[in-house]
């Protein structure tokens, strides 16, 4: 006997191939494992007012390039008569739009879907480590500033410890006069920056949009950000808390400016945005096409063909069942898969007039067939004309349930016309050989594991997993290997075999 | 009681379906050999060549011109005869003419025939509709099996035949099998037959069963199955042990006759023997087969391998003593 090692190991490969693709997939491109899934994607659109001054205009905006909690998932510029690109610079992204010649008072909008997405804090690589900047103030706010990082170093050990307790002291209800002055000496976040700065702690301000659903005209909060452990982080200038709350955006971050405007004046920016919803397929779909594993992807194939793999990929399942109802339970059907292609046919015409014109016909068949056989034709002659029966019966029955309303009675069209000639002359054989019961049992057997079949192959999780993650019918692979190896009792053995038990 | 545990299954020895296929048929019966056994003018051509004796040949019928021939030639044989499709399967389209009354034949039932009912019938066979795969086919007609007196009033129009189930060249376990009105003729236990247990040692009744269930005398002639003993048991195991080198499939069911003038007769081989036999012989084909399995001597003779089973597979079945039959003898 030769080793069954081997083949274990191929099925296992096998299953674990299977759903380690289907989960990786389901992982890295967040291809959802139930249909329907829908996921939350925020619009924002900002929109840019400015007047122009009869000459070339550039406007420069900046976007958001990988804001953390955000994935960019579309974004376009709307804006009559003027070029749009977007530049990238040092990682950093920045909306230009630019016209020969614009007067007056002009709007420009750039429009951006963004995906929340936990994982997406991606942390950017830094090119440079940034260094504290230089801080100039004037006399008495040099001291007061001295004083201030005097007290909060005191307090605190490390550089995030340090920025807490600055801001604390600067933005205290009941400041001290030193924080009072400095307070007063310009912006706050200006004010905590050079701080922060002048504390050896590399700072920035950054812009974040607070989103909020269906709210118009907002402008962007500015937000502290400092660099330790090689990377930045948050911190909110008026409490001091650190980290980015889950609803704000950072849009704007570093030291660029937000808006550049150049051949204009009077320029304002400011933001809208809508709360939707869209399916996370789609939006998984899109992400596969922009990744290497785009050429595996039967969504580019065109609608047609896809409807067709569709199709394709349901029949391992019914397969997969005709495999567990022979083996397994030991149920007998007339020709091994013919109840997966009625199963199929169910599909397009629904369960119960499936099943109703499928035993109609047959049941018609049978009765023209009765004749045939005292005719002494040929096989192959004889199975023609069946079919050409059939495809009679079939007009027939289509016809006659048009006329009397349904309009069901077009879909019989869907039955496989071969097959049922086939199952025709197959119980016909069966009849006379056998005889009724034989016929019913077989028939029976058949029609009940294309139920069977077709109530999974309908089910939408299945169908939907099936067409979505392919790779998953390795798995039913796998199952039907093993199955072929099953030397078990079948089910119906149990019964068969029952008298044996009880004699010995 | 509707069923029962597949573990008290396991502990009688009974075969599966799954289990025959997998670990017998697929493993001892190489592909290739299948066509030797699923024709039955190949087998016949084979056994001829083997000294394994058969069922005389008469005519082979190939193709559908000679049909219209075939009336001739069958006013040359002298009695009855068998018309079986080559690749047929479970009995199906065999007709078998037990003689002539005028210009018309009579078939085994007593229902005649016309000769166009036999030319339409060869078409069929022709045609493939008997064959395994509706592939297209050979008639073959050959001589009509006399079966041997022992068996009268216990098979209803059929002619009984024996199955052997043959493992490695061991006949490991043998059922009669006996048409009844129920099974129209056949000899299929599924149809309504009567299967009749053999001990492998003497060719006496073990136990049969109709449908499933035990039944103690044939339910058309009433004739009592525990007075069966086949006459000429070992030449007939020998005949089965043979079929082994014949054909080099190692689990085969062999059908064969006793022919009251011929002795022991092959009808057929079956590559793929049914799981019923277990039943007629209320006991598990399982023990038995990995008895063969695990036996370290080898018999490289027919005869020694039957010796062998004849020994170890011996049921105790009661001495009945043989003057109180004197058919038996």
């Amino acid at each position: 006997m030769t080793s069954r090692t081997p083949f274990y190991v191929i099925v296992l490969m096998l299953i674990v191939t299977g759903l380690s693709i289907a989960w990786l997939r389901h992982t890295q491109f967040d291809i959802p494992l139930q249909p329907g899934e829908q996921t939350s994607v925020w619009l924002i659109e900002a929109r840019i007012d400015f007047m122009a001054e009869n000459g070339p205009v550039l406007v420069s905006l900046d976007l958001p390039d990988s804001p953390p909690g955000f994935r960019v998932y579309t974004e376009q510029a709307a804006s009559p008569g003027y070029g749009f690109s977007i530049i990238q610079r040092d990682g950093n992204r920045r909306g230009e739009w630019t016209t020969r010649s614009a007067d007056g008072s002009q709007t420009l909008y750039y429009r951006v879907q963004l995906v929340e997405d936990s994982e997406a804090a991606a942390t950017l690589p830094i090119a440079t480590i940034p260094q504290p900047a230089k801080v100039y103030w004037n006399e008495s706010e040099g001291m007061a500033a001295a004083q201030v990082l005097e007290s909060a170093g005191r307090r605190s050990s490390t550089p995030e410890s340090m920025a807490r307790e600055i801001i604390k002291l600067v933005m205290s209800p009941s400041p001290s006069q030193n924080a009072t002055l400095l307070r007063n000496s310009g912006p706050q976040v200006v004010v905590l920056e050079k701080l922060l700065n002048q504390a050896g702690i590399p700072a920035r301000v950054s812009m974040g949009l607070t989103l909020e659903d269906a709210r118009r005209r907002q402008s962007l909060t500015p937000l502290i950000e400092i660099f330790a452990d090689n990377r930045w982080l948050v911190f909110d200038p008026a409490t001091g808390e650190q980290g980015l709350p889950d609803n704000v955006l950072l849009w704007h971050r570093g030291s660029d400016s937000l808006l550049d405007v150049t051949g204009g004046r009077n320029s304002r920016v400011s933001f809208s945005m809508i709360h939707q919803s869209i399916p996370t397929l789609q939006l998984a779909q899109d992400k596969v096409n922009s990744s290497s594993f785009a050429f595996l992807g039967i969504h580019r194939l065109p609608i047609e063909e896809q409807s067709v793999f569709k199709m394709l990929l349901l029949l391992p399942i019914g397969a997969l069942v005709v495999v567990f109802m022979r083996i397994m339970v030991g149920i007998r059907t007339s020709g091994t898969f013919m109840p997966v292609l009625i199963a199929l046919a169910f599909l397009q015409t629904s369960l119960w007039t499936g099943l109703i014109s499928f035993v109609t016909i047959v049941a018609l068949g049978l009765l023209l067939r009765g004749y045939l056989s005292r005719l002494n034709l040929l096989l192959v002659a004889r199975i023609a004309t069946l079919v050409i029966l059939v495809v009679f019966l079939i007009a027939i029955l289509s016809l006659v349930g048009y006329e009397l309303g349904f309009d069901t009675g077009m879909t019989i069209t869907f039955f496989p016309m071969i097959i049922i000639a086939w199952t025709i002359e197959r119980m016909s054989i069966l009849w006379e050989e056998e005889g009724p019961s034989e016929v019913v049992k077989q028939g029976g057997g058949s029609l009940l594991v294309a139920v069977l079949a077709y109530l999974l192959m309908s089910s939408a999780q299945v169908s939907y997993l099936s067409f979505n993650f392919p790779e998953l019918h390795l798995v039913l692979l796998a199952l039907t290997l093993l199955m072929g190896q099953y030397t078990g009792y079948k089910l119906s053995e149990l019964r068969r075999f029952r008298a044996m038990v009880r004699s010995s | 009681m509707f069923a029962v545990s597949p573990m008290a299954l396991a502990r009688s020895g009974i075969l599966g379906m799954n289990s025959r296929n997998v670990s017998y048929i697929g493993r001892y019966n190489p592909r290739h050999l299948f066509p030797l056994v699923d024709n039955k003018l190949r087998t016949k051509l084979l056994a001829q060549q083997a000294g394994v004796v058969t069922p005389r040949l008469y005519y082979v019928i190939q193709h559908q011109y000679e049909i219209s021939k075939v009336g001739q030639l069958l006013n040359r044989i002298q009695g009855g005869f068998a018309i079986k499709p080559a690749k047929g399967s479970g009995g199906k389209g065999i007709l078998v003419i037990i003689g002539r009354r005028e210009d018309n034949f009579v078939k085994a039932s007593g229902v005649e025939v016309t000769l166009e009912d036999i030319e339409r019938h060869l078409t069929n066979t022709l045609a493939g509709l008997y064959s395994l795969s509706g592939s297209p086919d050979v008639a073959i007609i050959e001589e009509l099996i006399e079966f041997d007196p022992v068996f009268a009033g216990y098979s209803h129009e059929g002619v009984p035949d024996i199955r052997v189930i043959v493992f490695k060249g061991y006949p490991v376990m043998a059922m009669l099998r006996l048409a009844t009105h129920a099974s129209d003729g056949k000899a299929n236990l599924h149809q309504g037959a009567v299967g009749v247990g053999l001990d492998i040692a003497t060719g006496r009744c073990l136990n049969a069963v109709q449908f499933s269930r035990p039944i103690k005398q044939h339910p058309d002639t009433g004739m009592g199955f525990d007075r069966i003993q086949v006459p000429n048991w070992t030449e007939m195991l020998n005949l089965a042990a043979r079929c082994y080198e014949m054909t080099g499939l190692g689990y085969i069911g062999t059908d064969l006759v006793l022919d009251a003038k011929r002795g022991p007769l092959l009808l057929e081989l079956n590559a793929r023997p049914g799981l019923a036999i277990q039943v007629a012989n209320g006991c598990g084909l399982l023990p038995r087969l990995r008895h063969i399995e695990s036996l370290q001597i080898r018999h490289d003779s027919p005869d020694s391998r039957v010796r062998y089973v004849m020994r170890e597979f011996a049921t105790a079945a009661p001495e009945i003593p043989n003057e109180m039959f004197p058919a038996m003898a």
